[in-house]
């Protein structure tokens, strides 16, 4: 059998079994070791499929030597109490909360720059469907403004985004202007209860400097490709539109159906990116 | 016997912003504001039509910056308590801070009908920052009277001081208005207003079925400016009102002339019903929808009926202004490709 990197999930929820039947099909990752904070249906279906669980959270994952990259489910709070303890034991945090400890990571725009970091921040589901397009754009047309409109099915808005909707469109504008590379952003978020539940869909606004309008195609076209290789699901629903400086786009996300339904595909692409994440690490630690 | 008080909510300088493409400025907010709190308005909003922040591509920008907006109604009101929206997910609790410090001192927190958990802690903050708070649910055709009740009763546990119930696609017929708001006044211990659209030409019955079932705040504007084909006309329903035998704390001849003389000449086209609007109301689609229809009906060749009826059928709810270029687009594709 071909060697692989074992991973920790902290947090068996919806995320955290997401994450882990992810691992499961990793070709560099191995599903190690899940743990809570109390006994949860999450942490026996792991025990079911065969691996390590606690109720000792981040304690009994940091005690675990084998382990060398974890992922944290949890929520902010708890990853920054998390998030010193996984350090001092040496594992890499790849971290799901809005937390921010580490530096944001877009897998398609700069995983490939951030050497040497131990923590890494998934930003929002909306800023992982947006970022990289807004990215594309500015690196072709100079984005002054950014602005997203992410669109989620009611279903797929579990308890704790509901109950700090601001951090979520605080941290994607702060997203889109760090990694995306906007002057200035705005990010929005809408719950949509219809049923049968509605796709993740994301419209993204640009005013622009350069409104060169085959290149900001072709950036686009492109960047939807690198995004399509680690979130198969992601799609382009209205190809940039450029009026004047300004240029929208509309991308839609289709979940993988893992072990989350197809319409949760905001929660499918920031699970999909930390899978990117963990495996580029995961490549460079077997090279090592 | 006394009569009984109903108290009056202007929002022709928010809901109002809509129809003027969020172009008030600083003295026109100034000469509404300060009409309206002379002529007795017990609470005056002002925002952006899609509450505060909500200037943006998606909603329009607002041609003035709203803080300024804000701060200089404050200027004018002495008598009548002042008021924004906030609408979760568009804006947030710095803001409300922001909108607090220029003078605003209730907020309507406003969710769409079966997602009032967005917007605790919101309402929480308001509280603690000593604002009146309202939890404000949108779209109320979409959910049956006992839904409705459930989610009120979350704003009224996060500590909402009255909950209204807004008819955002002017969709709601007097009965539909009595049902829900019946059954918010026997479930709640806090007081229920309501918020009407005239996309079907009733939102002074349905703001009369409102006050009848036992509500106590109704929206209004002046001229019934507002998204869609309007709002409740404040001079008719004070008129109204009255002549039912209700104390609206109005002077009917002030409200009377601050429509005609200081609204109606600012308005950019008389508050009718055309098509696009009854087809708002007759599909149930979002009011604010209205002008963005129109703009993407010329941009890709369509009517605008045509795309309130898709979007009416994919039940789209308010603030997603976005997804009407998404159904031009898809529709504009589907009818090139047949050729």
């Amino acid at each position: 059998m071909e060697e692989k990197i074992k991973v920790g999930i902290i947090g068996p929820g919806n995320i955290g079994t997401d994450l882990m039947y992810k691992v499961m099909r990793s070709k560099h990752l191995q599903m190690d070791f899940m743990t809570g904070i109390v006994e949860s249906e999450g942490l026996r279906r792991a025990a079911g499929l065969g691996f390590k669980t606690s109720t000792e959270g981040v304690k009994a994952i940091a005690a675990d030597p084998e382990v060398k990259i974890v992922f944290d489910a949890t929520m902010a709070s708890a990853h920054l109490a998390n998030a010193p303890v996984l350090k001092e034991a040496g594992k890499i945090a790849i971290d799901m909360t809005p937390a921010a400890v580490g530096p944001y990571v877009v897998p398609c725009v700069n995983l490939a720059h951030l050497q040497d970091v131990d923590n890494f921040n998934m930003v929002t589901c909306g800023g992982q469907a947006t970022i990289p397009i807004v990215h594309a754009i500015n690196e072709v047309a100079d984005v002054e403004y950014a602005e997203i409109v992410a669109s989620l099915s009611s279903k797929s808005a579990g308890p704790g985004t509901r109950a700090s909707i601001d951090e979520f469109t605080q941290t994607t504008r702060k997203g889109l202007e760090q990694v995306g590379g906007a002057d200035r952003a705005k990010a929005i978020i809408i719950l949509n209860p219809a049923e049968p539940p509605v796709m993740m869909c994301n419209t993204i606004y640009t005013l622009v400097k350069n409104p060169d309008e085959k290149a900001i195609k072709e950036a686009v076209e492109k960047r939807v490709k690198e995004v399509q290789q680690y979130t198969p699901g992601y799609q382009l629903r209205v190809p940039p539109m450029v009026e004047g400086n300004k240029v929208t786009v509309i991308v839609q996300v289709e979940g993988a159906g893992d072990f989350l339904p197809k319409y949760s595909g905001n929660l499918d692409i920031i699970n999909s990116a930390a899978i990117a994440v963990a495996e580029k690490l995961a490549e460079q630690m077997l090279q090592k | 016997m006394e009569k009984k008080r109903i108290h009056i909510v202007d929002t022709t300088l928010r809901d109002g912003s809509h129809a003027v493409s969020h172009s008030f400025s600083p003295e026109q907010v100034t000469a509404i504001a300060g009409g309206l709190d002379k002529v007795g308005v017990d609470i005056i909003e002002c925002a952006h039509g899609d509450g505060i922040t909500g200037s943006t591509f998606n909603y329009g920008f607002s041609k003035y910056d709203e803080m300024e907006l804000i701060s200089a109604a404050s200027k004018v009101i002495h008598n009548a308590k002042q008021c924004i929206l906030l609408i979760p997910g568009i804006g947030t609790i710095d803001d409300l801070e922001e909108a607090y410090k220029n003078g605003a001192r209730v907020v309507r927190v406003a969710t769409h009908c079966t997602e009032a958990d967005v917007g605790i802690q919101h309402i929480q903050a308001a509280k603690k920052m000593g604002m009146m708070a309202v939890g404000f649910l949108m779209m109320v055709h979409m959910a049956s009277p006992e839904k409705l009740l459930e989610q009120a009763k979350i704003f009224e546990a996060a500590g909402a001081d009255y909950i209204n119930l807004a008819d955002s696609a002017g969709y709601c017929l007097p009965q539909d208005v009595t049902d829900r708001v019946t059954a918010l006044v026997n479930g709640l211990s806090i007081p229920v207003g309501f918020h009407a659209h005239n996309n079907l030409g009733v939102a002074v019955a349905n703001s009369i079925a409102a006050v009848e079932a036992g509500a106590t705040y109704i929206d209004a504007t002046c001229r019934g400016l507002g998204a869609g084909a309007g709002n409740t006309q404040l001079e008719v329903l004070a008129a109204v009102l009255d002549r039912m035998g209700y104390d609206t704390g109005l002077d009917l001849y002030g409200v009377m002339d601050v429509a005609e003389e200081v609204v109606e000449p600012i308005m950019h086209r008389p508050q009718v019903i055309r098509t696009a609007p009854l087809m708002l109301g007759y599909a149930g689609v979002y009011s604010s929808f209205l002008l963005h229809t129109y703009r993407a009906a010329e941009k890709f060749g369509l009517n605008p009926r045509d795309i309130l009826v898709e979007l009416g059928r994919r039940r789209m709810v308010g603030g997603q202004e976005d997804m009407i270029v998404d159904v031009a687009y898809q529709m504009a594709t589907e009818r090139d490709g047949k050729k």
